[in-house]
């Protein structure tokens, strides 16, 4: 026969501080999360919204491939925390392409196949996006600048730098289009 | 119907005879000039768009409902025994579900037994001593530091030649030497051949542990269904994972499932099942929730897996118009502290050139460091660097050109086992490769004066590529005149799935956007081997050519039916029926769905066996210009040129992508990459993707690349070879040589570091006022 027994807690340790709220701004959609202090961004762009397309690599800014875009601004996701990010605008890979079309830079990608692995291939994305929102007339050396502190271990560098100044010129042409 | 049939195969250097089961006909091989539409052509990835838009999952990516992580404890000695471990504390953490250890694990072998999943005797800094799974990765990590461990130190051993003497500390129960003896070989008699040469020359070369960094770490992610056990792996291998899975735990192949769908790069590494796939499996299985376990950057660089480094003692003898007469290496591998296997740096001495008296002798020897793995080419990129650096060195003592000396002792059969080659376009190779960097010019161009000095080096590659079965394939038509391609390989980054397409799409007669490829997953796929040894493409695509001919051979006999004409008189192209007689061409779907309802054409494949009496294999040349500052030893590459051959080209543009890719990881291996360990305390001291020099945008020079496209007619029915690993073979061997010839002496130790350089210098004339 069934018998109720109660069971014990085991006494448990919890280590760090408690779980809080941060509100964020991502591809402009507004989100509520509740994430501990020491969570990255990466990690919540990640895990609690489900947007993997920033990579975790190295976990400690030396590869890039969490690249995504705070304020205009090219970030290592993997280097800023969450909590951080309060009221700020955060843009991943997921929102570069729009209405079903890609962007010049998805775009120059697939057609100068800048990838192999495509593993690095969001963050380097994301760091070329961040250099022609600013400059829409980038050089060949701005392109590699924009572009140094990604890795990409298979080796698409060459193709890389010619994907970003075609979707620079794509870019341009748009615009006088 | 099935046939069993035996044939040669060969991997990573190392030659096997098999039986083999193979189903359907063999093709008549395209010929060099048949008119091809979807072949040859420079085709943008199928699944470009997954990959720019972040879609692409990995296995890094997946997330399933009530998903734990887990994290690894690993040894902080080189050479240990555990006395003691307390988990309580980790285990009373909030948020904790599990801590596995050897005391509450089966005792599980890995490699026939060299070691066991979980044990108490640790023989690397890295190796596995506990495994925790909880409800975030954070909590995990808390966890690991609550773990008490009491290790028994014990001695060490790193170096691989000390190594290989019985009185080192013995890393198992088999002595350190691997097999117990080094592996030898022999043709005519090298010594005897030595003491009559003319002119001899003599050198010590060393090469790095160089670290693989696949930008997506090792890992898997496990979950069951009764008992049923689903692996999503970053693998290159997924009937490899089954196996090995399904080995390990005692379970059938059927209730094994192992999916991989985009990988963040293998380069050799990610061949089978790890210790992370076995413990995410049972924890998963023992919390009954799915367990998400990949490597942190870290360990993967202590724990899965490096290009081994060697030792290496070369001596070649020649008669004084070039003509080679004698080879003999000696050579010394650490294997770290598992490996069922040794590379081959023996391998470009054996085969590159004529020469009738060779003898290798490879010393392949455990140490207290993390184990080897398969890395792009093992063993031909290190034992090239040695190689053509000792013709370099002979051709300077002969006052010969290095080219000069080079075609004079090329062989168009395979010295090793006397069959001609199927294709070799190595002399063209030499020829381009020579145009294009400036070579018969190049003396106008050195700089031998002052600070900045300039040179020219070269150096040749051979490696196999020929793959081989068994690898299978179906080719699926629907009822809407779109087909499916399915088979087990893997896409792990070369762009498998694009010519796959293109060899389906070709022999269907069909446009490529109507027919997709579906790899990756052993319970849709039929088997394929592992994507490694620049196999994947000449061991699966004849298979699914196989396959769509026979799906399409069924199509024409069902349209000759429905449409009431002789089947020889319809014909497939662009996807539509061309009927004779008939003005214009009839829509697929008019005679399949409308006619016939559902229905569905499975055509099968399979490769055919490797042909008896030809050695099929790849070959290139690869010449560096570079710049040496002999005052601060840094080396500036101006420009590498890079033409190699490996039969007919499927895909120039992702063809292309393969030969940079190689020839940047080359440059790497050339001057910037080492795992540097502290010979003290055998730790690791850059584990790290900051302190460990990944060639980065703004490392690379220019690429001048070119194929030699030439279809191989004896090869497999595509005439097609793999291209994977030959770009990265000859990359540091060229940089060296033109080092040297730059600053007028060899730097025999690789990487070639500036400091390497600077003490190089100091023995001669041009550094005389750095002593």
């Amino acid at each position: 026969m069934a018998k109720a027994t109660k069971t014990k807690r085991a006494s448990v340790t919890v280590r760090g501080p408690h779980k809080m709220p941060v509100h964020l701004f991502v591809n402009r959609q507004d989100y509520e999360l509740h994430v501990e202090p020491r969570r990255t961004l990466l990690d919540a762009l990640r895990k609690d919204l489900g947007l993997t397309g920033a990579k975790k690599v190295c976990d400690e800014g030396t590869c890039g491939a969490c690249t995504v875009i705070v304020d205009g601004k090219p970030v290592y996701s993997c280097l800023t925390l969450a909590i951080e990010c309060e009221e700020k605008s955060i843009e991943t890979i997921e929102a570069l392409a729009q209405d079903g079309k890609l962007h010049a830079l998805q775009q120059a990608f697939i057609e100068e196949d800048a990838y192999q692995c495509g593993f690095c291939t969001p963050g380097q994305i994301m760091s070329l996006k961040a250099l022609l929102d600013e400059n829409p007339n980038p050089t060949l050396d701005d392109v590699k600048r924009a572009v140094s502190g990604n890795l990409c271990r298979c080796g698409a560098y060459p193709k890389i730098f010619r994907a970003g100044l075609r979707a620079a010129e794509i870019l341009r042409s748009k615009k006088g289009a | 119907m099935a046939r069993v049939v035996k044939t040669k195969t060969e991997f990573e250097g190392n030659f096997f005879e098999q039986y083999i089961v193979i189903e359907g006909d063999e093709l008549t091989p395209w010929a060099a000039d048949e008119k091809l539409e979807k072949v040859g052509k420079c085709t943008p990835r199928v699944d470009g768009s997954e990959r720019v838009t972040g879609d692409a999952k990995y296995t890094y990516d997946i997330q399933l409902a009530g998903m734990l992580y887990g994290r690894i404890l690993r040894s902080p000695y080189p050479h240990a025994r555990i006395k003691s471990l307390d988990t309580r504390a980790a285990e009373k953490l909030h948020g904790v579900r599990a801590v596995l250890t050897h005391k509450n694990i089966p005792q599980i072998p890995l490699r026939m037994g060299q070691h066991f999943l979980l044990e108490p005797t640790l023989r690397y800094a890295g190796d596995e001593v506990a495994f925790i799974v909880a409800d975030d990765e954070e909590i995990a990590e808390d966890a690991l530091e609550l773990i008490e461990v009491d290790y028994q130190e014990l001695p060490f051993v790193i170096d691989p030649e000390e190594a290989s003497q019985p009185s080192s500390p013995q890393i198992h129960l088999n002595g350190n030497v691997l097999n117990g003896k080094p592996e030898e070989y022999e043709r005519g008699d090298a010594e005897k051949a030595l003491r009559e040469a003319d002119v001899t020359i003599e050198a010590r070369f060393t090469t790095q542990v160089a670290l693989h960094n696949s930008l997506e770490t090792h890992g898997s992610v496990c979950a069951w269904e009764g008992d049923s056990l689903t692996v999503w792996d970053s693998t290159q291998h997924i009937y490899g994972v089954r196996a090995g899975v399904a080995q390990a735990l005692g379970l059938p192949l059927n209730k094994v499932r192992v999916i991989k769908k985009y990988m963040g790069g293998g380069f050799g590494s990610k061949n089978g099942a790890g210790k992370y796939t076995l413990l995410a499996a049972l924890a998963a299985k023992k919390v009954g929730r799915p367990v998400h376990m990949m490597l942190t950057r870290k360990e993967e660089n202590l724990a899965a897996g490096n290009r081994n480094n060697t030792i290496q003692y070369l001596r070649l003898g020649a008669k004084r118009d070039g003509t080679l007469t004698a080879i003999y290496l000696r050579s010394y591998a650490g294997l770290g502290a598992y490996s069922l296997w040794g590379t081959s740096p023996g391998g470009p001495a054996r085969q590159l050139y004529a020469c009738p008296n060779v003898k290798t002798i490879q010393y392949s020897v455990f140490t207290n460091t993390g184990p080897m793995a398969a890395f792009r080419a093992p063993g031909y990129v290190e034992g090239t660097f040695s190689f053509e650096q000792a013709i370099d060195m002979l051709a300077q003592k002969l006052h010969m050109d290095p080219l000069e000396l080079r075609l004079k002792n090329y062989i168009d059969t395979n010295p090793m086992s006397g069959m001609p080659y199927s294709t070799k376009g190595l002399r063209e190779a030499y020829e381009r490769g020579a145009k294009l960097i400036g070579w018969r010019e190049r003396k106008s161009k050195k700089i031998t004066q002052g600070t900045q000095r300039r040179g020219f080096g070269m150096a040749s590659q051979i490696w196999g590529g020929s793959g081989g079965p068994p690898a299978y394939a179906l080719c699926k038509l629907n009822n809407d005149g779109s087909a499916t391609i399915i088979t087990g390989t893997q896409d792990i980054g070369t762009g498998t799935k694009t010519v796959l397409a293109q060899i389906a799409a070709e022999e269907l007669g069909f446009p490529i956007e109507r027919v997709s490829v579906e790899l990756g997953d052993t319970q849709d796929g039929v088997y394929s081997p592992l994507s490694a040894g620049s196999m994947t493409l000449p061991s699966v695509g004849p298979a699914v050519r196989v396959a769509a001919h026979d799906a399409k051979e069924q199509l024409l006999s069902i349209a000759a039916q429905v449409l009431e004409k002789p089947k020889d008189q319809i014909k497939l192209k662009d996807g539509l029926l061309h009927v004779q007689g008939l003005e214009k061409p009839v829509e697929l779907k008019e005679v399949l769905a409308m006619k016939l309802q559902n229905f569905m054409i499975i055509g099968k494949g399979a490769r055919g066996p490797n042909p008896e009496k030809y050695s099929v294999n790849t070959f290139g040349a690869q010449f560096a210009d570079v710049t040496v500052d002999t005052e601060t030893g840094e080396v500036l590459i101006n420009k590498i040129v890079a033409v190699h051959e490996s039969g007919r080209v499927i895909n120039p543009l992702t063809i292309g992508s393969q030969i940079e890719g190689g020839v940047i990881q080359g440059l790497g291996f050339a001057l910037t990459e080492e795992r540097v360990l502290d010979r003290h305390t055998g730790l690791v001291l850059n584990p790290n993707l900051e302190e460990y020099k990944v060639p980065t945008a703004l490392d690379v020079p220019e690429i001048e690349h070119e194929m030699i496209d030439r279809a191989d007619p004896y090869a497999n029915n595509l005439g097609a070879k793999g291209v994977g690993e030959p770009p990265i073979i000859p990359t540091a061997a060229a940089i060296a040589n033109a080092i040297s010839d730059a600053i007028g002496v060899h730097v025999t130790d690789g990487p070639i570091t500036p400091d390497k350089i600077l003490k190089a210098l100091n023995k001669t004339q041009i550094g005389g006022n750095h002593a």
